[in-house]
Parts: C-alpha cells; structure tokens; sequence
C-alpha cells in the first residue's frame, strides 16, 4: 500500500469512509435522526383493488384511534397531487380511482408509527371494481401501452438477412422483476422551519426531486425546500423516484399541523407500495450461419410497467440500448413495447433496463449455439464486437448504418402541462438541436444505434477470463461428471458484459460540487451525488485529497444537501463518481490554482511549478505546511471556496429515431459460473463464479470489488430465487421476506474469485477510471446460462432446447428438465 | 416483581409498558439505541440481531420479534454493547472494517452481533450462524472474509462471561407465581404452574419463543389480550435421552433440540440447520412448532417419519397420542381449551430418516414441500414405511397409499414407479407463491426416488457437491 500521504489517494484500497460507524451502529439513517418529542409518525391507507372506482371512504374510525392528530385524503392536498417523476400522471393519494392494489388513498399522522399503522387499518374503502389488467398478455389484448405504438430501432435489414440465412432459431424468454430489497425500507422526515420553508430528510438517491416534489406539494419555489441526504441503507435504484410519496407527505402534514412528520414504510407496505425491476418478455427470431454466426435478428421486447409511467420509458430504451450486449449486430430490429398494467409502477433497478435486454441477446446466443451444437463461448466468441487493436490493424467490420423504420412520436411529454421535472429521468428529452446526432462513419463497427464501439476489449477480457478460470478444463470436466452423476447435472458458461455509461438523458450528465478549505487546512467536501453504501463518499474525498495531496482524513465529507449543491442528477446510472468527482476535482483545482498563484508569488515562482504533496506545498526551495499554506492564503484574502461543474463531453442522443452517442463510454466485464442441479427436484446452487471486470483505473480497488461482488450476487439472485408472485386479483404474494427470497450467506459461490482488469478507460474520466455500480449485476446472467447448460446436459443430442425462463427456481429448472427429456 | 434484565451491563426496568412490546421499538424509542435496525420486523432479515445471555449462554436474536417479559433475569448486548470501554472494536468488528464487509452499513450492526456471539461461543461454522442475516450490497463474501479474519482473534476482556452472566441474582428471579404481572404477562416457572393456571384461563395467548406469535403483533397488529410467557419454565425444557426413547420437553429451543439429537437422528438434526435462521431457532420451541399446526413447520414431518408421540396436559390430566393424529386439519389440532403441548418422544435407535426439504432459498426459506422418509428395508423387501410431508397438505401429513404400494415390495426403482399412482391418493396439494401443486407432485415423486438412490450410494444432494 502506497503511503497515504502521497499525492495518489486515489487507487488505493482504503475503507468506507463510514466503516467504522456502521460495525459500531453510530451510522445514521433517516429513522435514526433524533426528532422533537412532538414529532408525528405517518402510514397510508392503501387500496385493496387493482382497479376500481372510489365510491365511498368512512374514514371516521380511523379519526378516532388512539393517537391519530390528522387525516389525509387527495381533497386535503393544498396544491399539488403528484409524486410521479415523469408526467404528473401519479397521485400522491389516489384521486377517485384507485390502480393497483398498494397504492396509498388516505394517510394518517398520529403520535407514534403504531398507532399510525393501526389507524389506517380501521379505513373503511369502497371500491367498485373495474377490469383489471395485470399481465403481458391482458395489457396486450387490450392494447394497454404507454406511448402510443411499439418503439423501434434498428440497423441494416434484419427480416431480409433472415430470411437468407441458412438457419433460423426462434423462441421467448420470460423475465421476472425483482424487488430491491434495499435494508432499510423508504423513509422521510420534514421538520417545518420559519416562513413557510421546510427542511427534509429523505432515504433518496434523488434530493432534486424530493425538493422539487416537495415544492410543488406545498405550492412554494424549490429554493423554500432543502433536502439533506447523509446516506441510504441501500438504493439500487428503488430510491430513485420512490421516496417522492414519503417526503410529500411529511411535508403536506408538517405544513398542517407545524409539527414534525416523519414517516417509513413498514416492510410489507414497502414491498406492496412502491414499484420494482421491470419484468420482460422477449421474444427473438434470428438467422445464423452453421457455426453460430449472427446474421439477423428481430427482437420483440415487452415491459411490464406498472400503472404509471415513472421512468418506465427510459428504463425500456435502455433494454432495447443494450439488446447487442458485446455483439456485433448487422441487421438488427428492435420494437419495444411499454405495457401499462394495474401493477405497482416498475422503477428503476440497477441496469436500468440493461440487464434485460442482455438476458434476451444471451438467451439467443445459448439457444443458437444449441442449435449448430457447439460450445456457447466459442458461439460467443464468433459474434463479438472487434477489440479496438484489432481495429487500428484491420479497419472496417461491418457495414455503415442505415436510417432506422420510421418511430411513433414521441408522446412523453403528452401530459406535461407544467411544473417541468427537468431533473428526472422520465423528463422528456430535447431532440439535439443539430437534428439526429452523426453516427460513427463508415469503417468503424458500430451498435444498433449508430455509437461507434472503439474502446471494445471484450475478445481480451473473455480470454484472459477464460484462461484464469480454465473454462475449457472445466468444460471436459463438467461432461465427465455429468456422464458419471445420473442425477446431479453441472452446468458451465462464460458470459460478456458491455454496459453503457451514461444518462441516456444527455442533459442529466452534469455535476455540481463545493469545496471549502478553513483557514486550519481542514477540507469540506460536498457535491450532488448521493451515499447508498456504494462507496461513492470515500471514492470522491479521495480525489479531493489527490488534488490537494493531503491524507484523506483531512477531507470531511458531508451530506448531500440541494442548499449546498444544486440542481442535482439522481445518483443513478452507475454516474455517480464519474460526474461528482469530476466536479469535486474542478472545485478543488480553482482553490489549489488560487493557492498555487499566491504562493508562486511570494516566491518569483511560476505557478505551474507549485507541488501539492505528502501534505504540504512545495514552492522554489520553500515547504509549507498545507495548513500553513491555507492560512497565508486566508491572511492575503484569498478565496478558499470553490463550486465545481462537469458535463459530459461527447453524448448525444436522440431517442424518437435510436441513433447516436448516448454513452460516453462503455464498461466491460465477464463471468464464469459453474452450477449444478437436481434433475428430480429442480435444485440447484452456484458451485464457483470467476469474474474478471473492468474498473478502467480503478478509484479504490477494494470498493470496486466489493460493487463486482455484490452485484453479481445481486444479479444472480434476480435470476434464480427471487421470484414476485402476484395473483389473480393483482395482489403482490411476495412481500416479506419470508416469501421473497433474496440470496443468503450459503448462495454466493463456495469459490469466487474476483479480479479487476488491468486498463484504463479510453475517455478522460476521472484519473481514467469507469463507473462500476450497475454494470457487475448482469454477470450474474452467466449463472442462469450455466442452469440452461446443466439442463441441456440432461438431453441426449437431439433434445429440444432447455428454454430456462427466469427465476430458474427449482420449479422452473425441473420443468425445463422435463422438456428437455421429452 | 418488574420485568428488570441487563442492558449492556447496566440493570434495567422498562416499568409499565404493554407486555407485547418488543425489545426492537423499545431500544429504538425509549433507549435511543438506535444501533439496532428494523429491516423487516418480522424476524427474516437480522438487521436487529441482539446477543442474549443468561446462564446457559449467550445466543443470537432478533429483537423485532422479541417481547421484553421474555428478558426477564436476562442480558442483553447490542451493537451498541460490542465496543470497549474506550471504543475499541471488538475483534469482528475491525475485521468487518478491515475486509470491506459493510457498504450501505444498515445490515452491518445485526452482522456484527450476530458475529460477536458465534466468536464468544467458539463457532465458525459461518454459513450457518450466518443465514439469519440478510445483505443485499455485498454478496457476502467479504463478511465471510471478516468472520474468518476475527476466529483466531481473543475473545476480547470486555466480553468475558461475567460481564453478561445473569447478574440479576437467583433472589432476584421472577417472582410472577400465580399472580399476574403489572403487565398483564403472567410467567410461570413450572410446568404445574402454567397446568393450572392455563386451565383456569384458557384464553390465554401462550408465547414461548414468539417467532410466530410475534408476527401477529408485528404485521397483524393484533392485540393479544392476556398472555402467558413460557420460557421461564425450566421444567418444560429437559430432553431425556432414555433407554429406547428421547423425551423432549415442549420448552426446548430448535437449537438444543439439533445439539441433542444430532448422534441419534443426524438427517433430523441437518433439517433443523436450515429451520428458520440461528436467531429463530434460538428462540422457536419444538412445543410451538407441534402446537401452532402449521402445515409447513418442519420438525413435525421429521417427528412423524420417527413415530413421534405427543404429550399434552390438562390440569393434571395427561393424554398422549402418536403425532400425526395431533393435526386434525388446516387450523385445527386435537387440543382442548387449557390443554398445552408438554413434551414430544421419538424413538432413540438408529433410524433410516431422510429429510428432503424444498425451498426456493436453500436457507431460511418456508418449505415448498419438506418430505421426510423412514423406510425398512429387510433382505431387500421393504418391511415398514414412514413417508410423511410438509406442504402437501392442510396438515403434516403421511402419504399412507405410497406407504402402502411399497410395504411388502421389493426395494427398487421398479417398486417406486409402481407407486407413482398412489401420489394423487394421497395429495391434493395447492398452488401458492411457493410452489404449483403439480411442481409439489412432481417434486413429491421424485424425493421417493431420490431416497431410493442416496440409500443405493448416489449422490443426491446438490449442497454436497464439491466445487
């Protein structure tokens, strides 16, 4: 380990900044917060019906409980009624009709959470029914759709290059959501303040949007609302736009009654009210040559949304955005379709969309090396983008793009009347002023969207991958086994991660920060991105303390705050040390360039030869103490305070036609993952994963790891035991724990080795690092590949194809085992 | 006498709160301790795991679902309680730290106490002390890290026994005989005590561990009017190990129940490792399992497929039966107002018990369907068979035509096909978010097979395959 007071504070592997807090229970999260004794604690009364028209509501036992201050219906809303981050289309309380069971039509404040969680259920609803649709199929029949037709993109002539190739395989995947099961449950506190002005306290990736929802709830200009946000117990995008509801009515019952309000989901109300990672259908018709090669293909994609539209649009671009994953795709078509159901409103969840639609180019690449029978990785390996090396040799790959069919209008914006929610994801984009952005020229191997792919090193990373893990050892191995095991089937398989980094939203990808240093030399640190437990704090105290070469304990890290740092982007997107610790840096180089200048100038020194370093300022032949140095420059008047800003240079996007530069750059990663199943009862757990990702220079190693881990855990989870059931009236069966199963201790890998690849990113992010949040999930889709390969090893060579859909629960697993068997 | 336990070494009296009040809200509102999480109030995530000790150890718990009358004379550690007496970290602590086991950090206090106890009790079977708590950042691997860093580290001075023994002195002990409790909680210290007591007040809610009568307060927000805890009775809490039969006390927590019989009945003992979590089992009494009637508990299939008798106890009077007739059907036992569950005996010899237990999560998960077999097989006939299964029906139950297709037969694949059509005589099971009834059916099926098999040598079990 590098000494820590040497400039680079960054790459190294120091803890979380709050580690120490968290094993000793000092960490504070919302619920944590000492709060006034007259404080009062809020529930929801929620509806029971999918669907229905609210004839009736006696809420008069309810006023009546023990405890109960105030009662809340859409009627006693003084301004706004919305909570919905795209187009004001989400009640915070439900106004005469109710569209999903869970949603919130009344809510309580009494003097305790009990008594709050009491009362509500003592609310008499009367609901007269309406047809609910609650699946795919139902919201298909009835053309139930957000935006008015299927979305599509594409390059080059898929239905032609399929109807030429030598063969074609069809088939559909079913994809099952998941919840996030974030540890600690939503949660907001608001604390009235003099004037009218309100101070809130929110469990939130998105402070914006809590103040700007806010605002508009209390009918006051945002610069009325500060939201302060010192950490989350978990986000993974479920904290995105699902805390808007919470903080809403803090604040619209704060204002009230003038007390404190304060509220948190109870579990299960947290798992019924808010919504979850989309659930897909895709299906895919693709021609192929003998050896595998993709020739065409037609993907269908079709999302569950939910009954309200969130931030489901950009969630289905990205599925559509990432239905390459690391293959080249010459003639592709994409449609998605964003169906609108009486469900919770899906959100956001890590991948944002992405991993979807990478499960449905994974599934192709399984099914197709099935049907030529060979190898998956070698199929794999035949269809992936070039390495950029490889490139510079050889030139052009495939052929220039083609304009894409003609897309619906965008009608995103259709219901927006005011009150711009310019800072969320489900905003409506700008059409870049130059019209459609130029996509890459003729030569350059480019994505179905027209983004040349020129920092490609998936042909690498897969062999390195390979070779480490001795996938092709383990390969005969795992034939071996099987043919001696009559009942336990092992599975292999090798899969690709090419994630798109950035905010398909280009305006979003812009970061704020402010950094002081006291006259003592200590340093605050705060910039607009938020803490979930992802390591972003300590990542970007690490460039502060790089910057002015001080240890990084002398950087204090403080709460995310829309007082301090404004008009901040959703810490969404994996973005969130890319965009604050560029701008953090920004802030810090104006303070060190104002230092650098005035003590060159005591010394007749240049300014560029002043050294920040091992704590101290090197000028000429003089050493100050950096805290020396910081009070000279505070003696002189010289500011000591900096915002600093960043924008995303490059992107460009236009969504309504699906083509340009929506990312600025990508991440690339792989997994192996060896499994085995129980061909009697569908069985089955991870027997080792060996994943090998790309951090670019990575920030802080440890940290990166520890998102690689977690994420692939988190991916395989998705995919095996985590299974949402609702039934046939729309209720949510699954949720509590006890019902929904996310992985435990004895699930990740008895062997899992972990290692970062050894790059750096080609564009100029901070110190050359890559985002790593979202991307290591969709490793975890090599462990439901592997399921698909342990069932297929239970057919003989003319065996239909396993069509694992996912969660790959042992029910699933052994019904595809029946299939396979014939 | 007041409820007065230890509360990380300070003696403590909640005075006159409800007697439903969990340990969680009270350290959370009344203690400002808020070290302690709730992640799903409800017992399955352990974000508010506390270390219980009294004179027969120390034990991991979830406070969300721990009622205070049941700390009477007991300590309690929190998070809050690991560090020393200058902040020091304790051993798992740092090793958390060190390895990067904490990301959002609001699992982490449940994982270090839950930590701290199995490192004060010698454990390091981590997967196991372990699968009571939830993490959804990590992937656990780098707590794994942690746990294994911490096992060689001294149990830090701050932590020796004496400081968590019960200090509350035997003079101090509950007094509550025969008389209730300012809290409305009666808590008897004998089996005669709560005999009499119980029949006079049969509507009484009875809580031993309170893992399932937890929830009605948690999540049913239900008020149970009187009730009457049971963990102070000693007597209830004994297992024989007899001469041909292991009596066990209706008292005695799923963990002592696993150490005790792990020699004599080893697949039953590999079942109960993956009921419910550490903290659950700590608490969860066989008694409660039996008497709660759930058609998916997991130690009465066991206990049926061993020939189980069950003991129960009105007033003096004392009846016992075999246990399947104990389940009459769903929501219904064989038990009369004031009667109480007082101990369950099975066979002592060795047995030919397989428990298959099927679930979505291998740890910590409800069964789908749990099928424990006992069958006799002598010179290759089957002589006798015990065929009994968890969420096939409203109650456990014996597959008694399969039993039947295969007594007399000879014992192998042949004879077990030949029994296939007996499935559906037995079972009609249901569909529900853990299983299709024909996913049960199937699954059902194939646990015959599966027996079969692992009796002729095969492997069968995908947690025991090597990497």
């Amino acid at each position: 380990m590098k000494d820590s007071a040497t400039p680079d504070a960054v790459a190294r592997p120091l803890p979380h900044d709050a580690a120490r807090l968290h094993v000793t229970g000092a960490a504070r999260y919302v619920d944590d917060i000492p709060v006034p004794a007259n404080c009062l604690h809020l529930a929801f009364g929620l509806s029971d019906t999918a669907h229905g028209r609210i004839a009736g509501m006696d809420l008069d036992a309810v006023r009546a409980a023990p405890g109960v201050v105030a009662v809340f219906t859409a009627d006693d809303l003084p301004f706004a009624n919305d909570v919905s981050p795209s187009i004001h289309d989400e009640p915070l309380l439900a106004d005469g009709t109710v569209h999903y069971v869970g949603q919130p039509v009344f809510a309580v404040a009494a003097t305790s959470h009990l008594a709050a969680r009491k009362a509500v259920r003592l609310g008499k609803l009367e609901i007269e029914p309406l047809p609910a649709l609650l699946t795919i199929d139902d919201a298909l029949a009835a053309n139930s759709r957000f935006e008015d037709a299927p979305r599509v993109w594409g390059k080059g002539d898929a239905a032609a290059a399929i109807a030429a190739a030598p063969h074609v395989t069809e088939g559909s995947i079913e994809i099952g959501g998941q919840e996030h099961f974030y540890l600690e449950g939503q949660a907001a506190l608001a604390l009235p303040q003099e004037g009218g002005d309100m101070v809130i306290h929110s469990s939130t990736q998105h402070p914006t949007e809590i103040q700007h929802k806010v605002a508009e709830a209390l009918g006051v200009p945002m610069n009325a609302v500060r939201c302060e946000v010192r950490r989350m117990g978990g986000g993974f995008g479920g904290k995105e736009s699902q805390g808007n509801a919470l903080a809403v009515i803090c604040a619209v019952a704060a204002r009230a009654t003038g007390r404190p309000c304060k509220m948190r989901y109870d579990r299960d109300d947290d798992m019924v009210v808010t919504g979850k990672r989309h659930d897909f259908r895709i299906a895919y018709r693709v021609g192929h040559d003998a050896e595998g090669r993709l020739l065409g293909i037609e993907f269908v994609q079709y999302a569950r949304c939910g009954w309200a539209q969130d931030l489901s649009l950009p969630v289905a671009d990205r599925a559509m955005l990432h239905a390459d994953n690391a293959y080249s795709l010459d003639n592709v078509r994409i449609e998605s379709h964003r169906l609108k159901t009486n469900t919770q409103s899906a959100t956001a969840f890590r991948g944002f969309g992405g991993p979807q639609g990478m499960v449905g180019i994974e599934r192709v690449l399984d099914h197709v090396a099935h049907a030529v029978g060979r190898d998956p990785l070698e199929v794999r390996r035949l269809n992936f983008y070039a390495d950029m090396p490889a490139l510079r040799a050889g030139g052009g790959l495939s052929a220039p793009p083609q304009p894409a069919a003609a897309s619906p209008e965008d009608i995103s914006e259709a219901k927006m009347e005011d009150g711009l929610d310019l800072a969320s994801r489900g905003a409506a984009a700008e059409i870049p002023a130059e019209g459609h952005p130029e996509v890459a020229a003729g030569g350059i191997q480019t994505t179905p969207y027209g983004m040349a792919v020129e920092d490609c090193i998936v042909n690498a990373l897969v062999d390195r991958l390979a070779e480490s893990a001795g996938y092709a050892a383990r390969r005969q191995a795992v034939a071996d086994w099987n043919a001696a095991n009559p009942l336990l089937k092992r599975g292999l398989a090798l899969t690709p991660v090419k994630f798109g980094i950035s905010f398909t939203l280009t305006h979003l990808n812009q970061a704020g920060a402010l950094v002081h240093v006291y006259q003592d030399g200590s340093i605050h640190m705060n910039h607009g991105g938020t803490e979930m437990g992802q390591g972003l704090f300590q990542k970007v105290a690490q460039v502060a303390a790089a910057r002015f070469g001080v240890d990084v304990s002398a950087v204090k890290i403080t709460p995310t705050d829309t007082g301090k740092v404004p008009n901040t982007s959703a810490t969404a997107a994996s973005s969130g040390s890319d965009l604050n610790g560029m701008a953090v840096q920004a802030a810090c180089d104006t303070i060190r360039g104002r230092m650098a200048e005035f003590v060159a100038g005591l010394h007749q020194a240049d300014p560029a030869t002043v050294v920040f370093s091992g704590g101290e300022v090197r000028v000429g032949g003089e050493v100050y103490a950096f805290a020396k140095a910081a009070a000279l420059c505070y003696q002189n008047r010289i500011s000591l305070s900096s915002t600093g800003f960043y924008a995303t240079p490059k992107v460009s996007w236009d969504r309504i036609a699906g083509r340009g530069r929506p990312f600025f750059y990508f991440a690339y990663g792989a997994a192996v993952s060896e499994v085995v199943i129980d061909t009697l009862t569908g069985e089955n757990r991870i027997l080792r994963a060996d994943l090998l990702h790309d951090c670019g220079a990575s920030l802080n190693p440890a940290l990166d790891i520890g998102q690689i881990e977690g994420g692939y855990v988190q991916g395989a989870g998705w995919l095996t035991t985590e299974e949402l059931v609702w039934d046939e009236r729309g209720r949510l069966r699954t949720h509590a724990p006890s019902t929904y199963k996310i992985p435990a201790v004895s699930d990740r890998p008895d062997i899992f080795n972990v290692a970062l690849w050894d790059g750096e990113n080609r564009e100029a992010t901070v110190y050359r690092s890559k985002a790593v949040g979202e991307p290591p999930l969709m490793l975890g889709i090599s462990v439901l590949m592997a399921l698909s390969d342990a069932v297929a090893a239970c057919g003989g060579p003319d065996a239909p194809y396993p069509a694992l859909d996912a969660p790959a629960t042992p029910e699933r697993v052994l019904a595809s085992v029946k299939r396979v068997r014939g | 006498m007041p409820l007065t336990f230890r509360l990380n070494g300070e003696t403590v009296s909640p005075g006159d709160v409800p007697a439903t009040t969990t340990l969680l809200d009270w350290l959370r509102e009344a203690r400002g301790l808020t070290g302690t999480k709730e992640g799903c109030n409800e017992g399955d995530c352990g974000a508010c795991t506390v270390m219980v000790s009294d004179d027969t150890g120390h034990r991991a718990l979830n406070a969300c679902i721990l009622f205070l009358p049941q700390l009477q004379g007991k300590a309690v550690t929190t998070v809050e309680g690991l560090s020393g007496p200058d902040g020091e970290l304790h051993p798992v602590q740092q090793a958390m730290v060190d390895h990067h086991g904490s990301q959002c950090g609001f699992c982490t206090p449940g994982f270090a106490v839950t930590m701290a106890t199995a490192h004060l009790n010698g454990r390091t079977d981590h997967d196991i002390q372990l699968a009571g708590n939830l993490c959804r950042c990590t992937g656990y691997a780098p707590i794994i890290r942690a746990a294994r860093a911490a096992e060689a580290q001294p149990v830090p001075q701050w932590m020796t026994p004496s400081i968590f023994a019960s200090q509350i002195s035997s003079g101090d002990a509950p007094q509550a005989r025969g008389a209730e409790s300012p809290l409305d909680a009666y808590r008897p210290a004998t089996a005669d005590e709560l005999a009499r007591w119980y029949a006079d007040n049969p509507d009484t809610t009875l809580i031993a561990g309170a893992t399932d009568v937890g929830l009605w307060v948690t999540k049913g927000l239900r008020d149970l009017g009187r009730v009457c805890y049971l963990n102070g009775i000693s007597d209830l809490q004994g297992i024989d190990i007899g001469e041909d039969e292991i009596r066990i006390g209706a008292g005695v927590t799923l963990t002592a129940l696993r150490e005790a019989i792990a020699p004599h009945h080893p697949d039953f003992a590999a079942l109960l490792d993956r009921y419910g979590s550490v903290q659950v089992r700590n608490a969860a009494t066989i008694g409660g399992n039996i008497a709660n009637g759930s058609p998916i508990g997991d130690s009465p299939p066991a206990l049926i497929a061993l020939g189980a008798t069950l003991h129960l106890r009105h007033g003096n009077a004392r009846r016992s039966m075999p246990l399947e007739d104990f389940f009459l059907a769903y929501g219904k036992q064989d038990r009369a107002p004031g009667e109480f569950v007082e101990a369950v005996t099975i066979p002592r010899q060795p047995d030919r018990l397989r428990c298959y237990k099927i679930s979505k999560r291998f740890d910590q998960d409800i069964s789908a369907v749990c099928g424990c077999f006992s069958i006799r097989v002598e010179d290759g006939t089957v002589t006798g068979a015990r065929i009994v299964f968890g969420g096939m029906a409203g109650v456990p139950k014996r597959a008694a035509a399969v039993e039947a297709a295969l007594v007399g037969q000879t014992w192998n694949r042949k004879t077990v096909e030949a029994a296939e059509g007996a499935w559906e005589q037995d079972f009609r099971p249901m569909s529900d978010m853990r299983a299709s009834a024909a996913y049960r059916l199937d699954a059902a099926r194939g646990l015959l097979s599966r027996y079969l098999l692992e009796d002729l040598g095969t492997p069968v079990r995908v947690r025991e395959v090597a990497p």
